[in-house]
């Protein structure tokens, strides 16, 4: 087996430019095996937030319409306060739509809709006689302002969701009574691993890069990746190289457990998931819980460790499998040939 | 081959099943010669365990002859005859080398639907439901056993089927009942429940050295049993207050020790309490009905133990656990770690300390399986133990 040498995370080779991250906010955090996250909620939260705002605003107009127009300037006579009702409705709409829908960016449109037309009864009114110029100007300023907000709010949400992948984080832990050595020494060959994750057809190392091959629901997804971090009987970190269609990264601690236990087992895993066919591919062959995924995977990883085998049943004949767990064979032996 | 198969609530049928064949290294298959309806297989058949699918294979009260092994079934060979415990022991897990074996942690490959509802994995067990691995049980005419270099013990010959059969769960459950009682010189035990679970309870307290052991139960011949083959007192509680008359009995101080043989499926003789649970079990709004445990632990001597060895599934309304912390109960509980058991135990048997034959009151055929239990069920024909040969 080769020593893999330590390496520098963040030394580059002379001449390869650093991998392209995905588009996010936030600051990337650089740890060995880390990957930095996206922040696809900005825009959520702030939609969220006016989505809010529009309840509120809205019940105040419903319920105190005629206070309301005097406040910003337009006599409050029948007509004024049944629009005032009326915008009043549209607004709670708006903010329930927001606040309650899975794709919040057309109910953003929706409100600056709203905006552009509260701007036009606003301009309507500053021609009236009866109107105070000074507050209607102001009401006039105010809802520009927020039309303003919502504009940029309907832009980023449109972006984000055009562009949205997600990142995914697994931290799982397991107990393994075998010695470090033993638990560190199976995993570091690459090669043991689709023993027991069950989602790898295959993987080759070669020193410190290895050749990764996964099952998708259709072929394969391949990648490189190299070893980051070794350190023996302690911590193996790895991550994809550039190219990688979905960027991942893990790493492996081993530590003593109390007293005769063995060793504790601790993965850590992040991918960034692009949005797209690409993702729902990954999201399948990982179900809907990807720590489910891994947790099973390091289920496995004890049996095989600990027991010799992985555990089969009649209904489960494959061993543990999430999604097995939901599509039980009944409890009886398989017929011959399966 | 025939198996008795699960179809719905209170529905058995003997059907025609695929032979079960190794499937990993430490696997053997067993040809059954003599099996058992266990009083846990009510609960699955009166619905009350889920994850069970129309097909699942009962049993796993179990013991015949071995007729394939794989390549690391450890020193077991084609021809012994054993009796297999129910619990699946990996054999390597730190709770298997400690002798938890019921609390195996690599047996069971459903473990992930289990933890959500109890916090960790259950170990797998045969014939019971998916949520302990979904494993074919023993109501067949073969099984396949996982880690049959751990598990089945080897019987020898000349030694009847019905001697050593209950080895397989209720004679070692009953003796780990009284076990974790910790009996001291003096002690009087009460045990709840006069099933099969609760006549070895009783016999084991006294092998362990109880002073007395009063029985309670509502049917008349199962608390005669206890009587002729324990030397037990016993109390009908639907005659008495047990736990007035447990003090009466005891001077005044209440049982030292209390067995709850009974579980998730008791009655009550009091119509209020029992409308109270019976209704939200029914409504599935509480899955146990658990008066014996209630009157075990309001009975139970203060700084006494509470041992509980009848099945539970979920979760339990009104539990006194008032009582429990100030008059300083400790309450012992688990399913069997069998394993641990059977070595000692059959060595018991051998030397004819303990005849386990005495609870068999039905033999029956393995294809008339649905008859029987139908009669355990409801206890017909002074029914206590079934068992069924293939």
């Amino acid at each position: 087996m080769a020593v893999l040498k330590q390496i520098d995370p963040t030394e580059r080779p002379a001449g390869e430019a650093a991998p392209a991250m995905p588009r996010g906010g936030g600051a990337p955090r650089r740890e060995e095996g880390r990957l930095p996250r996206i922040d696809a909620h900005g825009g959520e939260t702030l939609a969220k937030g006016l989505g809010w705002f529009s309840i509120g605003l809205g019940v105040a107009q419903l319920v105190a319409p005629a206070r309301l127009c005097r406040a910003i300037g337009i006599e409050d006579d029948g007509e004024a306060t049944t629009l005032m009702r009326l915008v009043g409705v549209r607004e709670v709409v708006a903010g329930v739509g927001l606040l309650a829908s899975n794709n919040p960016a057309p109910w953003m449109w929706a409100r600056v809709a709203g905006d552009a037309m509260d701007l036009s009864l606003l301009g309507v009114a500053m021609t009236d006689d009866d109107a105070q110029r000074g507050r209607v100007g102001a009401a006039m300023g105010v809802v520009g302002a927020i039309t303003a907000l919502d504009v940029v709010t309907a832009t980023a949400l449109g972006e984000g969701a055009a562009g949205r992948g997600a990142s995914m984080h697994v931290t799982k832990a397991v107990t393994v009574r075998r010695p470090v050595e033993e638990v560190y020494g199976f995993w570091h060959d690459f090669e043991n691993l689709p023993r027991f994750m069950t989602h790898l057809e295959s993987v080759s190392a070669d020193g410190e890069r290895s050749h990764w091959v996964a099952k998708a629901p259709v072929g394969t997804v391949e990648w490189d990746a190299e070893v980051v971090e070794d350190r023996p009987n302690e911590l193996i970190a790895w991550r994809s190289l550039p190219g990688a269609r979905v960027e991942n990264a893990g790493r492996v601690t081993f530590r003593p457990a109390p007293a005769d236990q063995g060793t504790e087992v601790r993965v850590e895993m992040d991918a960034n998931v692009p949005a797209g066919p690409l993702g729902a591919m990954v999201a399948k062959m990982f179900g809907e819980d990807p720590s489910v995924q891994v947790g099973d995977d390091l289920r496995r990883f004890k049996q095989v460790l600990e027991a010799g085998e992985v555990v089969r049943s009649e209904g489960t004949p494959e061993g543990a499998r999430a999604r097995r767990h939901l599509n039980q064979r009944p409890a009886q032996p398989l017929p011959a040939g399966e | 081959m025939k198996a008795t198969t699960w179809q719905g609530r209170n529905k058995v049928e003997v059907e025609e099943v695929p032979d079960p064949r190794i499937l990993n290294g430490r696997d053997a298959v067993v040809r059954v010669t003599s099996t058992a309806i266990c009083g846990s297989d009510l609960h699955l058949y009166d619905g009350y365990i889920p994850t069970m699918k129309k097909g699942d294979i009962l049993g796993h009260e179990f013991m015949g002859e071995v007729v394939e092994v794989g390549r690391d079934a450890g020193d077991l060979k084609v021809g012994d005859r054993v009796v297999v415990p129910f619990p699946i022991a990996c054999g390597h897990c730190t709770p298997c080398t400690r002798g938890l074996t019921a609390c195996c942690e690599n047996s069971n490959p459903n473990a992930r639907l289990a933890e959500k509802m109890y916090g960790h994995a259950l170990c797998g067990i045969f014939g019971y439901s998916h949520l302990t691995g979904g494993y074919a049980g023993g109501q067949a005419e073969y099984v396949r056993v996982p880690f049959a270099d751990v598990g089945p013990v080897r019987i020898e010959a000349g030694v009847p089927d019905e001697k050593v059969l209950f080895l397989s769960d209720i004679l070692p459950t009953g003796y780990m009942g009284a076990e974790m009682c910790d009996i001291q010189r003096g002690d009087v035990v009460a045990v709840w429940g006069a099933g099969p679970v609760g006549q070895f309870a009783a016999a084991s307290a006294f092998m362990l050295g109880a002073e007395r052991v009063i029985v309670i139960d509502r049917f008349p011949y199962r608390l005669a049993m206890a009587a002729e083959h324990s030397g037990a007192e016993t109390l009908n509680y639907e005659q008495v207050d047990v736990p007035d008359a447990l003090k009466e009995m005891t001077g005044g101080r209440g049982p030292d020790k209390c067995i709850d043989a009974v579980g998730m499926e008791a009655h009550h003789s009091s119509t209020a309490m029992y409308a109270y649970d019976r209704v939200k079990q029914a409504a599935r709004l509480e899955t146990e009905r658990p008066f014996a445990l209630r009157e075990a632990i309001q009975s139970c001597r203060s700084g006494g133990i509470v041992s509980v060895i009848g099945v539970y599934g979920g979760f339990v309304d009104k539990f006194p656990m008032g009582a429990v912390l100030n008059r300083g109960l400790t309450i012992r509980a688990g399913q069997c770690h069998v394993h641990r058991y059977m070595a000692p135990l059959l060595e018991r048997i051998y030397a004819g300390d303990i005849d386990p034959t005495f609870v068999i009151t039905h033999r029956m055929r393995l294809s008339d399986a649905p008859t029987s239990y139908e009669i355990f069920k409801h206890k017909q024909d002074d029914c206590v133990k079934c068992v069924l040969t293939p």
